[in-house]
C-alpha cells in the first residue's frame, strides 16, 4: 500500500536513525525505511495478522498494547517516535503523547483530520462521518478520540511539545490554503520543548 | 502448519560422540569424558552454514523428529515443528537435537558407568547447568565442524540455552529462539522444584541417589513429582475443560481410592514417566532451571547481561502459560530491546498453558516458519518451496534441483 505520510515521514528521517514504530501495522514502512535509510527501530503491534505480517516483512516486531508497551523503553532510547494513524484509537492520547516525549528525541504523528470538509458535511447532515481516512461505521470504528488539525495543535501545546513541522495532505498532496478544512490527514512533526 | 506438503523426517537413528577432554563444570568440578548421544535431520551445506540446534526440556531427548524404523511409534517431540515443509524445515536446514549431559536418554548423566569407579555415577554425578549444557552442545557442533549456528530453539529450559548460547558463544550463533522461557525462576518455581525433589529424594527406594547398586527405581517419588510437574504445564482452564469434576464411578465413594478422572489422569502420567525417566536426572535438570540466572552475572541487571549477545532474538510466549507467563518472556524482550538487540516477540493465545510450545497452533508455527525464513535469507539456506501453491509434481520437481547443489555432509 502506498501511504503519502509514510513518504513524507521517510523524508524527516535521517540515515540511521533509531525508530520506534507504534502500532506498525504489517511493518512496511519499518522495512522501508530500514531497506532505504538504514534505520534501525522496532516496531509494536497488538493484532496478531499484523504482527505475523511484520515479522515476515522482517521487522523487529513487539507484540504489546501501545499503552502498556511504551514502559518498556527508556528515556529517550530512539530518534524519532511514529505513531501512525493510532492516535485516535487511544484510551489515553495525551499519556501516550507524553510518553513519546519521553522515549524519543522527536515525534511523528499522523491522524485523520475530523475538520475534514466532507467530515464536516456529514455532521451537518446528521450522520457520524464515514471516508476512506475513517473507513468505519460509528458503532464498530476503534476511534474513540477523533480531532481536528487544530485541536491536536492545542494538545501538543499541553503537553509542551514543540511542532517541528505540519502538514495537512489530501490524495497524496500537502493542502496549503484552509488545511484544515481542506485536508483529510494531519502529519506533525514535533519534540518536548 | 499441517499442510500437505509438509512430512515426517522418516526413520532417523541416534549417533554417539564421545569426548575425551575434560568439561570444567560451573560447580568447579570436571567431567573427565562424557558421551553426548545426538539425532540429525537434513544436510548441512557446503558453506556450513544451515545448522539449527534444537535444545531440550527438563524430560525431553535428542529424539527430536521422525521415528525409530524398530519403534515406529516413538515418535520425536517436536515433530509438528520440525521436518521437511514444517516451521523448522528441513529441507533448507540440518537440524541437530541432542540429549544434554546428565540426561537419562543415552547421554552421559547419573546412571552411567563411571570409568573411575565402574559403578553407575548415582550421587556422584556432578550438578551440571545450563552453562555446562552449551559448552558440551558447542564441542558437538565443533566435531560436526560447525562454526556457527544458523540458529538454537528451545522451549522452556530449552529457551535458556537457546539464551544462553547467545552469551557463551556470541559470535557462534545467529539467532535465537527462546519460546515460552523466563531469564530466571520466580520464586514459586524454584519452590515448586523443591517439592518435586523432596518427593524423590524422600522415597525410601531412592537410597541418597545411589539405587542402581539397590536395584531399586524411586518410582513412588518420581511419579509425585511428575504428577506435581504436570499440573504446572497445564492451565486451569484446561484441566477443567479436559477433566472437569467428572468421576471414574457414577457417585462419591466417600473413601481415598481415586474417583475424579484428573487423579487417574496424573497418576497415570506419573506411572509411566517414572518407568522410563531417571530420578537423578529429574533432580540435576531442576536444579538446573533453578541456578538459571544470566542477570546474576550483572548485579541483577539483564539487560547488561544480554547485552553480550549479537544474535537476533525471536522470543515468544503463551497467554495461558502460568509456570513461565508472558510477563517473564517480556523481561526477556525488555532486556533485549535496552541492550538495542534485534528481537521481535510473540504472545500467543493458545489455551494449553506452558506445555503450548510444544503443541500445535497455526498462529505460533506461522511466526516460526516466518522467523525461520528470515534465518535462512540471511545465513543462505535456500528458500522455503511454497507448496500450497505448487501442484505435487512441481514440488518434487523442485526439491530434486534443489537436492543436486547441496553436497551430503550431515555427520
Amino acid at each position: 500500500m502506498q501511504r503519502y505520510d509514510f513518504e513524507l515521514i521517510a523524508s524527516w528521517i535521517p540515515e540511521r536513525s533509531r525508530v520506534l514504530d507504534l502500532g506498525c501495522g504489517d511493518g512496511v514502512l519499518l522495512a522501508g525505511l530500514a531497506a532505504t535509510h538504514g534505520v534501525k527501530g522496532y516496531g509494536i503491534e497488538i493484532d496478531d495478522a499484523n504482527l505475523l505480517a511484520s515479522v515476515k516483512n522482517g521487522i523487529n516486531v513487539v507484540q504489546s498494547d501501545i499503552e502498556e508497551g511504551l514502559a518498556s523503553f527508556g528515556d529517550g532510547a530512539f530518534d524519532f517516535v511514529i505513531l501512525s494513524q493510532t492516535l485516535q484509537a487511544m484510551r489515553d492520547a495525551e499519556r501516550v503523547l507524553n510518553e513519546m516525549l519521553r522515549v524519543g528525541r522527536e515525534g511523528i504523528v499522523t491522524f485523520p483530520n475530523f475538520g475534514y470538509w466532507r467530515h464536516r458535511l456529514d455532521i451537518l447532515q446528521g450522520h457520524m462521518p464515514v471516508s476512506k481516512t475513517l473507513p468505519h461505521d460509528w458503532w464498530n470504528t476503534p476511534n474513540i478520540h477523533l480531532c481536528t488539525v487544530k485541536d491536536f495543535e492545542s494538545l501538543c501545546a499541553k503537553v509542551g511539545a514543540e511542532i517541528l513541522d505540519e502538514r495537512v495532505i489530501h490524495d497524496g498532496k500537502t493542502v496549503r490554503v484552509l488545511p484544515n478544512l481542506r485536508g483529510s490527514l494531519g502529519v506533525f512533526r514535533f519534540r518536548r520543548r | 502448519m499441517n499442510d500437505t506438503a509438509s512430512r515426517s523426517v522418516g526413520a532417523v537413528a541416534p549417533q554417539r560422540a564421545g569426548f575425551l577432554e575434560p568439561l570444567i563444570l560451573k560447580a568447579g568440578k570436571t567431567l573427565a569424558s562424557y558421551e553426548l548421544v545426538y539425532e540429525t535431520y537434513g544436510t548441512l551445506n557446503a558453506a556450513r552454514s544451515n545448522a539449527v540446534l534444537v535444545c531440550h526440556a527438563l524430560s525431553g531427548s535428542h529424539h527430536v523428529a521422525g521415528y525409530y524404523a524398530d519403534d515406529p511409534r516413538k515418535v520425536g517431540w517436536w515433530d509438528n515443528l520440525v521436518g521437511p515443509g514444517k516451521p523448522i524445515d528441513t529441507e533448507r536446514f540440518f537440524v541437530i537435537g541432542v540429549n544434554n549431559i546428565g540426561g537419562c536418554h543415552g547421554s552421559t548423566g547419573p546412571g552411567s558407568i563411571d570409568r573411575a569407579t565402574g559403578q553407575p555415577y548415582g550421587a556422584s554425578f556432578p550438578v551440571v547447568t545450563v552453562e555446562d549444557w552449551v559448552v558440551s552442545q558447542a564441542r558437538l557442533m565443533d566435531r560436526l565442524g560447525i562454526e556457527r549456528l544458523a540458529a538454537a530453539v528451545g522451549g522452556s529450559l530449552g529457551a535458556m540455552q537457546a539464551m544462553q548460547w547467545t552469551l557463551s558463544f556470541p559470535d557462534r550463533i545467529a539467532h535465537a529462539l527462546v519460546i515460552a522461557a523466563a531469564p530466571r525462576l520466580s520464586t514459586q518455581n524454584i519452590a515448586f522444584n523443591d517439592v518435586a525433589r523432596q518427593a524423590i529424594v524422600s522415597d525410601p527406594d531412592f537410597h541418597g541417589g545411589n539405587f542402581y547398586a539397590h536395584k531399586a527405581i524411586p518410582a513412588r517419588g518420581l511419579k509425585l513429582a511428575r504428577m506435581l510437574g504436570h499440573i504446572t504445564y497445564l492451565s486451569e482452564d484446561l484441566l477443567m475443560e479436559k477433566f472437569g469434576r467428572v468421576l471414574k464411578r457414577d457417585e462419591y465413594g466417600f473413601n481415598y481410592e481415586v474417583e475424579f478422572e484428573i487423579e487417574s489422569y496424573l497418576r497415570y502420567q506419573g506411572d509411566k514417566f517414572a518407568q522410563v525417566f531417571d530420578a537423578n536426572t529429574y533432580l540435576l535438570m531442576t536444579k538446573a532451571l533453578d541456578y538459571f540466572d544470566p542477570a546474576n552475572e550483572t548485579g541483577g541487571n539483564l539487560a547488561r547481561a544480554l547485552s553480550l549477545a549479537k544474535a537476533g532474538f525471536f522470543v515468544a510466549s503463551f497467554k495461558s502459560d502460568w509456570r513461565f507467563p508472558p510477563e517473564r518472556s517480556r523481561e526477556i524482550v525488555k532486556a533485549l530491546v535496552a541492550s538495542n538487540r534485534d528481537v521481535s516477540y510473540a504472545e500467543i493465545d493458545a489455551p494449553h498453558g506452558h506445555d503450548a510450545f510444544l503443541l500445535d497452533n497455526p498462529h505460533y508455527h506461522q511466526l516460526v516458519a516466518a522467523y525461520m525464513d528470515r534465518v535462512a535469507m540471511e545465513v543462505g539456506a535456500g528458500r522455503r518451496a511454497t507448496p500450497l501453491a505448487l501442484a505435487a509434481g512441481e514440488l518434487e520437481e523442485m526439491r530434486g534441483y534443489a537436492g543436486r547443489g547441496e553436497p551430503r555432509e550431515g555427520a
